[in-house]
């Protein structure tokens, strides 16, 4: 009676314990692996401009410094502009929704400047290379959560011509 | 502009008013003023050709309906129940039996008379002070009965003035963004509409991204981001004749406009290599000024009224700050010290305070401090909100929100939102669609 009411109730409590921490790891994993240091990592967004030149960005919130793997994207996409010398491109600088919509409109440009002197560095002109900031009224992932935020922050690199 | 039309504003009987009845605005008001708004009064034949032109069965009932909309809005008045009415409206106008009034704890009443006279409509009111068995006001108003709204505004203008002290914000109104669509690719319209959410008007047609509209101080500009031809640049537009310019020729993007309180001049944001500073463009020569020279962010310019000095909103120190200088570029000082990041600085029309949007441990406030930054006041939280914009009597806030509809942040809504200085009478602005970037315009009959 007595033991078999607080046997049952040990097993309730282990069984949600069981349930709630396999969804607490579950879901620390899977954004730890698409998000490092703030900068969203994974590729669910990401379109191609050529085979293996990925489109787009990302960036730390309120950040426009690049980082480790945008330089490397950027340097793909240099090379890929250095051999279509007839291409232009424009940069789309974006902010993700957690700020005042006139300054992520100014952190936007920030951003895809940050994006276009890389690109100028390695060697392509100014000249085919034209920037917008969106801020962050065009943001690629509806959700208001920092998954999704991440993949808001973003400069993206669209064919022009 | 439609105050053309008020042709005769005449005092109808030029009584002395004692004003024992007084609404103090300054705190939050807890125990609004019990308002008695009669139905105004309309003989047979006045009613039959409004219904004719306006479309309306009793357009007497309808203004009162407007200002007594208008006046529990304010969160200042009460507006009592008709049902309990005991006098008839039309005999109250002419003097009212105090005692009736005041057994059902009225303490101001409002009774009217409604005419149509050579295809115009005239609105006669009177206020009366119930305890002191007092008239207050007496007024008549005559205009083209298509403005009918208006006259209810107009009077709650003058009851509001009259029992506070202060000028109201009623005939006044709300220029918007009008957003429609999923958050991914919001169709986003130019909308204008009374300050009561009634005549929406859209202004543009949504085939390219517009934001930030703001009025200039005598309501038949506004100046506004638009990104028309994919180039984001700041434009003035003539309201009655529709007419769009681009302000200035900058070499990039130009955004967060603003009028100087004297509508000479436009000040905005040009952003070009990765940094956004401040210019002023005259509107009569065509000037260009350069304000600020910083390599940060500097943007959400807005003057304040006597024309002297500029907030702003600056990253300098690292992240969004507010920052107050003289008009010239000179002199600037950081005055936002609180914890969190600031944006969206907007001076009061009456010089005193500075609104501001506040960002703090992943919520959003609105909020108010003096113009050296001290007597910070935070006037409501939440998860996402900006963009103040004060009523023309500077008591009121109106900004915009934006709510999840669903757990999963899924859905999305933005609507407009008011609340008063005090930090109570927080209410939604009823819009046709979802809405965001209001901004207030001055009084429309001064």
């Amino acid at each position: 009676m007595d033991w078999d009411k607080i046997f049952k109730n040990t097993f309730l409590i282990l069984v949600t314990c069981l349930v709630l921490s396999a969804c607490a790891t579950k879901k620390v994993s899977t954004t730890s692996s698409q998000i490092q240091g703030d900068v969203y990592t994974g590729t669910d967004t990401v379109e191609y401009l050529a085979s293996g030149v990925p489109d787009r960005v990302f960036f730390a919130t309120n950040e426009s410094v690049l980082t480790t793997a945008s330089r490397d994207t950027l340097r793909k996409q240099a090379a890929w502009l250095r051999k279509n010398s007839e291409i232009t491109v424009v940069l789309e600088g974006h902010a993700d929704e957690r700020g005042t919509r006139e300054y992520n409109l100014a952190l936007g440009e920030r951003r895809a400047n940050a994006a276009k002197d890389y690109l100028m560095t390695y060697g392509i002109s100014s000249n085919r290379i034209s920037v917008i900031s969106y801020g962050k009224e065009r943001p690629v992932d509806s959700g208001s959560n920092p998954l999704a935020w991440s993949k808001n922050r973003r400069s993206v690199t669209v064919k022009a011509n | 502009m439609l105050f053309r039309y008020l042709l005769i504003l005449m005092l109808l009987l030029p009584i002395k008013a004692f004003g024992l009845i007084e609404v103090d605005i300054t705190r939050g008001n807890l125990s609004p003023l019990p308002i008695a708004v009669t139905p105004l009064s309309i003989d047979d034949k006045s009613k039959k050709s409004f219904e004719k032109i306006l479309k309306k069965k009793d357009i007497a009932a309808e203004i009162s309906t407007v200002i007594e909309n208008n006046l529990k809005q304010s969160g200042l008045f009460n507006p009592l129940n008709k049902d309990a009415f005991l006098q008839k409206s039309d005999i109250a106008h002419l003097k009212p039996r105090f005692e009736d009034w005041a057994l059902i704890k009225a303490q101001a009443l409002i009774t009217g008379k409604v005419t149509f006279v050579d295809e115009k409509i005239r609105v006669e009111f009177r206020l009366w002070d119930v305890l002191a068995g007092k008239e207050m006001m007496a007024l008549a108003f005559t205009t083209v009965s298509s403005n009918w709204r208006r006259v209810g505004h107009i009077i709650t203008d003058k009851v509001y003035e009259r029992l506070t002290g202060e000028k109201g914000y009623f005939d006044t109104r709300i220029i918007y963004v009008a957003e429609e669509g999923p958050k991914t690719n919001r169709i986003k319209k130019l909308a204008i509409m009374d300050q009561d959410g009634f005549n929406t008007k859209y202004l543009t047609l949504g085939n390219e991204l517009v934001l930030t509209p703001r009025f200039n101080p005598t309501n038949q500009m506004v100046t506004y981001l638009s990104y028309f031809r994919n180039l984001p640049r700041v434009y003035l537009l003539d309201i009655e004749t529709g007419i769009q310019e681009v302000v200035g020729d900058f070499p990039g993007m130009t955004f967060a406009p603003r009028f100087s309180p004297d509508g000479r001049k436009i000040i905005m944001s040009f952003a070009m290599d990765g940094n956004s500073d401040i210019y002023t463009m005259d509107l009569e020569n065509r000037i260009v000024e350069r304000i600020t020279n910083h390599p940060s962010i500097d943007t959400s310019p807005s003057y304040s009224p006597n024309n002297k000095y500029i907030c702003f909103n600056s990253d300098r120190s690292g992240y969004q700050q507010i920052y107050v200088m003289k008009s010239d570029g000179s002199n600037v000082k950081r005055i936002s010290f609180g914890k969190g990041i600031y944006g969206t600085p907007v001076w009061s029309p009456r010089g005193d305070l500075i609104a501001f949007t506040k960002m703090h441990k992943g919520k959003f406030y609105i909020g108010v401090m003096r113009t050296n930054g001290s007597g910070e006041r935070l006037l409501t939280e939440n998860f996402y909100q900006e963009a103040p914009s004060w009523s023309p009597n500077g008591r009121v806030l109106i900004f915009y929100r934006e709510t999840k509809t669903d757990e999963k942040g899924e859905g999305f809504s933005a609507k407009l939102w008011s609340i008063d200085l005090t930090g109570y009478n927080e209410r939604l602005v009823e819009t046709e669609t979802d809405a965001s970037d209001p901004s207030w315009s001055s009084l429309l009959s001064n």
